[in-house]
C-alpha cells in the first residue's frame, strides 16, 4: 500500500480520526493505538490552550500521533480564523481542519464561510483540512484558494449512515489535485473500505469508533477495511458489468472476410 | 405560515384542547411513534401521554442509542453561581420572592472574584450566573459589569437573570455571553397569572417572546423549561416543545437547551399544586430525546442523588453539580438566603466519580472563549 502525503507530512496510516465521545481518554488512547492512526483531531474549544497539562492534550501526546486541530464551535470564517491563530500559537502545529457549521443541529458546514477561511488561513501559512460537503465545485475553489486537502462528507456527521453522496464523490476523487478525505457518516468499516476502493486518500471516523460497545476491537475493524480498500483500489478493481461479452454482434462484420 | 413571534403559534392551541389530545392517546400510537426513525411533534406529545407510560423502558434503551450517538459517551458539568438574591416579584413557589422578609445580598465585584476563584478550585469552566429580578439593582449594566469581572476565569459563562429588552441583550451578547436560560414557568395564562400576581413577571406575554428576542441578539444558545408541579406537566412541556420547535426552524444558528426544575422546598413556599414522581421525569426526559436527538438535556442538584446517578446515559448532556443557590454561598456568604434547598450535595470529585463509573467523561471545557468574542492569554 503506498504512502499518503498531505502538504509535507507522509502518512503510512490512511484512517484519521476523531478524538471526540469516547467514555474516557483511556479508552481513546486505545482506540487511537490499535487503529494505527497517525493524524487525530481534536475540537479546540475541548482543550485549555492555557493550561500546559490540560488532560486532553497530556492523552493525546502520543508517538507517531499528529494533532490536527479543528474549529468545531465556529459560526463563521471570523470565529474560525481567530481560533486558528490561538491553536497554533498553543500547540505549535499550523494544520488544521476547518470546521464552519453554524447549524447545531446537523452540524453541516457552511461552504460560503469555509472557502473565505480557507483563503484568509492558507495565507497566513496554515495547512488547511476544510470539512465541506460533497461539493466538486466548492473543491476545486478550494485548491485554488490553497487547500491542502478536502474533507468531503459521507452523509450527515454522526449518523453513520455510509456514502450517501457516493456519486459526488466520485467526481470529487476523479478531479481532484489535492487529497480527498472522506469525512463524516461513516458508520462502518464496509463503508470505510468502499470509500478506499472508489479512490479516497484517506477517511476520517470518530463516532463509528467511540460509539461502539468496545471501541478498540472497532478499531481494529476499520484498520483493516481502511487497507483492504485502498490495496484493492491499487491492485485495480475489475468492473462490475450487468451482461456478459462473450460475442460480439455488433462488430463481428470487421472479422469477416 | 411563517409566524414571526411565537405568540402567532400559541394562539392557535388550546390548553384543554392538547389536554384532551394527550388523554386519548392510545398504545397503538405509542407504538406507531417508537417506531418511526423521526419523530415529530405529535409523537412527542404521544410520548408524554399516560398511554407511553408502560412503554418506558423501550423509550429509555431508544434515548440511550441516540444520547450516544449524537453526545458520545460525555457529561458536561456546570455549576451556577448566583450574584443576587434582590427581587421585586411576587411567585408564590420562590424563595427569593419580595415578601419573604429575609436579608438580600448582592454581590459586588470583589466578591464576584472570590465565588469565581472558589468555582475554579472545583475545576469548574462553564458557569451559569443566576439572579432574582431587581431591575434597578441588578440589571444590564450589573451583569454587563460581571461578565468582564468573571471572563478570565471562565470558557464558557451563561446567564438566568429576568427577561430584557433585546438592546440589553445584544450588549451581553458583546460582552461574551454564551447562552440566555428563561423559562415560562407555565404556559397556561390564568394560572401564570396566579403565580405571579405582582411585578414586571406579571407580563406572560412579555415573558413568552423573550427567547424570540434573545434569539435575535444572536446568543449561542437558549434553554427553556417550565417549572414542574405549577400545572400539569404533560400539557405545559407539550406547549414548551411548541416553543423549541417554532424557535428551531426560525432561529437555526442557535442550540437549544431544556431544564427540568421540579418544585422544591424553600423557606416560605407554598407546595407544588401538581407533583411528578421520578418515573414522570424519567418519562419526559426520554421523549424529548427520542423528539429532539440534538437537545441539550440539562439535569440540576434539585433532583435526589439516586435519580441523578442513574439519569446519566438516559438522555441528560449536562448537568450543574456541588451547586449553591445563594449568592455568595461558595465562600463570601454562606448563610444567604438560597432560592431551593438542593437535594444532590456531592462535591464536584465525587459527581465526576459517579458520572465515570457509569461510563462516561466528565467534560470540564468545551468551549473557547474566542468563540463569544473573548480573548484573553
Amino acid at each position: 500500500m503506498s504512502n499518503l502525503i498531505i502538504a509535507n507530512k507522509t502518512f503510512s496510516s490512511r484512517l484519521f480520526l476523531g478524538t471526540g465521545k469516547f467514555g474516557n481518554l483511556q479508552q481513546m488512547q486505545d482506540a487511537i493505538c490499535a487503529a494505527e492512526s497517525e493524524l487525530v483531531t481534536m475540537a479546540l474549544k475541548r482543550v485549555d490552550l492555557q493550561q500546559p497539562e490540560d488532560e486532553l492534550l497530556a492523552a493525546l501526546q502520543l508517538p507517531n500521533i499528529n494533532l490536527l486541530p479543528n474549529t468545531s464551535g465556529a459560526r463563521n470564517a471570523q470565529e474560525a480564523v481567530l481560533a486558528a491563530q490561538l491553536a497554533r500559537e498553543a500547540l505549535q502545529t499550523n494544520w488544521l481542519k476547518l470546521e464552519i457549521h453554524p447549524d447545531p443541529r446537523y452540524l453541516l458546514p457552511d461552504p460560503i464561510e469555509t472557502l473565505k477561511a480557507t483563503e484568509e488561513l492558507a495565507k497566513l501559512g496554515f495547512i488547511v483540512l476544510p470539512y465541506i460537503h460533497a461539493d466538486p465545485v466548492l473543491c476545486k475553489r478550494l485548491e485554488d484558494a490553497g487547500t491542502a486537502a478536502v474533507m468531503p462528507l459521507g452523509a450527515p456527521i454522526g449518523s453513520n449512515k455510509g456514502l450517501k453522496t457516493v456519486d459526488f464523490l466520485e467526481i470529487i476523487i476523479e478531479q481532484s489535485r489535492v487529497p480527498v478525505v472522506v469525512d463524516a457518516g461513516i458508520g462502518a468499516p464496509s463503508h470505510a473500505a468502499y470509500a478506499m476502493e472508489l479512490g479516497a486518500d484517506a477517511v476520517l471516523v470518530n463516532t463509528a469508533i467511540a460509539s461502539a460497545q468496545d471501541p478498540v476491537a472497532m478499531a481494529i475493524a476499520f484498520k483493516q477495511a481502511v487497507v483492504a480498500g485502498r490495496m484493492a483500489y491499487e491492485a485495480g478493481l475489475a468492473k462490475a458489468s450487468n451482461q456478459a461479452v462473450a460475442s460480439s454482434p455488433l462488430t463481428s462484420f470487421l472479422l469477416e472476410d | 405560515m411563517n409566524a414571526q413571534h411565537f405568540a402567532e403559534v400559541f394562539k392557535q392551541y388550546d390548553w384543554e384542547a392538547v389536554k384532551a389530545k394527550i388523554a386519548q392517546c392510545t398504545p397503538a400510537m405509542v407504538e406507531g411513534s417508537l417506531a418511526k426513525s423521526r419523530k415529530n411533534l405529535d409523537d412527542f406529545l404521544t410520548l408524554l401521554s399516560p398511554a407511553a407510560s408502560p412503554y418506558l423502558e423501550a423509550m429509555a434503551q431508544q434515548a440511550q442509542q441516540l444520547t450516544i450517538q449524537r453526545f458520545g459517551k460525555t457529561i458536561q458539568l456546570y455549576a451556577p453561581l448566583y450574584v443576587s438574591n434582590e427581587c421585586q416579584n411576587i411567585c408564590t413557589y420562590c424563595g427569593f420572592s419580595m415578601d419573604n422578609k429575609i436579608r438580600r445580598k448582592t454581590l459586588s465585584a470583589t466578591e464576584l472574584v472570590m465565588e469565581a476563584l472558589a468555582l475554579k478550585s472545583m475545576g469548574v469552566d462553564h458557569v451559569l450566573l443566576v439572579s432574582g429580578e431587581a431591575n434597578k439593582i441588578v440589571d444590564r449594566a450589573y451583569f454587563e459589569r460581571a461578565i468582564q469581572t468573571l471572563s478570565p476565569y471562565f470558557s464558557q459563562i451563561s446567564i438566568e437573570v429576568q427577561p430584557l429588552d433585546q438592546p440589553d441583550y445584544e450588549l451581553l451578547q458583546a460582552a461574551g455571553t454564551h447562552a440566555v436560560l428563561v423559562y415560562q414557568e407555565t404556559y397556561h395564562q390564568e394560572v401564570y397569572k396566579q403565580y405571579h400576581p405582582k411585578g414586571k413577571k406579571s407580563n406572560f406575554d412579555y415573558r413568552l417572546a423573550t427567547p424570540d428576542r434573545i434569539a435575535q441578539s444572536g446568543f449561542h444558545k437558549i434553554g427553556l423549561g417550565v417549572l414542574l408541579g405549577l400545572e400539569d406537566w404533560r400539557v405545559d412541556s407539550f406547549f414548551n416543545a411548541l416553543h423549541i420547535d417554532y424557535l428551531q426552524k426560525r432561529y437555526w444558528k442557535t442550540k437549544y437547551s431544556v431544564s427540568f426544575p421540579r418544585l422544591r422546598p424553600a423557606q416560605g413556599i407554598i407546595e407544588p399544586n401538581f407533583i411528578m414522581e421520578d418515573r414522570d421525569l424519567l418519562q419526559l426526559i426520554c421523549a424529548y430525546r427520542l423528539w429532539n436527538p440534538d437537545l441539550e438535556i440539562s439535569i440540576s442538584t434539585r433532583e435526589r442523588e439516586k435519580f441523578r446517578n442513574h439519569i446519566i446515559g438516559l438522555g441528560v448532556t449536562s448537568m450543574s453539580a456541588a451547586s449553591k443557590t445563594n449568592p455568595g454561598g461558595y465562600v463570601v456568604d454562606p448563610q444567604s438566603l438560597e432560592q431551593f434547598e438542593i437535594s444532590d450535595e456531592r462535591s464536584m470529585e465525587e459527581i465526576k466519580a459517579i458520572i465515570r463509573q457509569a461510563g462516561y467523561d466528565p467534560v470540564m471545557k468545551d468551549w473557547d472563549s474566542s468563540y463569544s468574542g473573548r480573548v484573553y492569554g
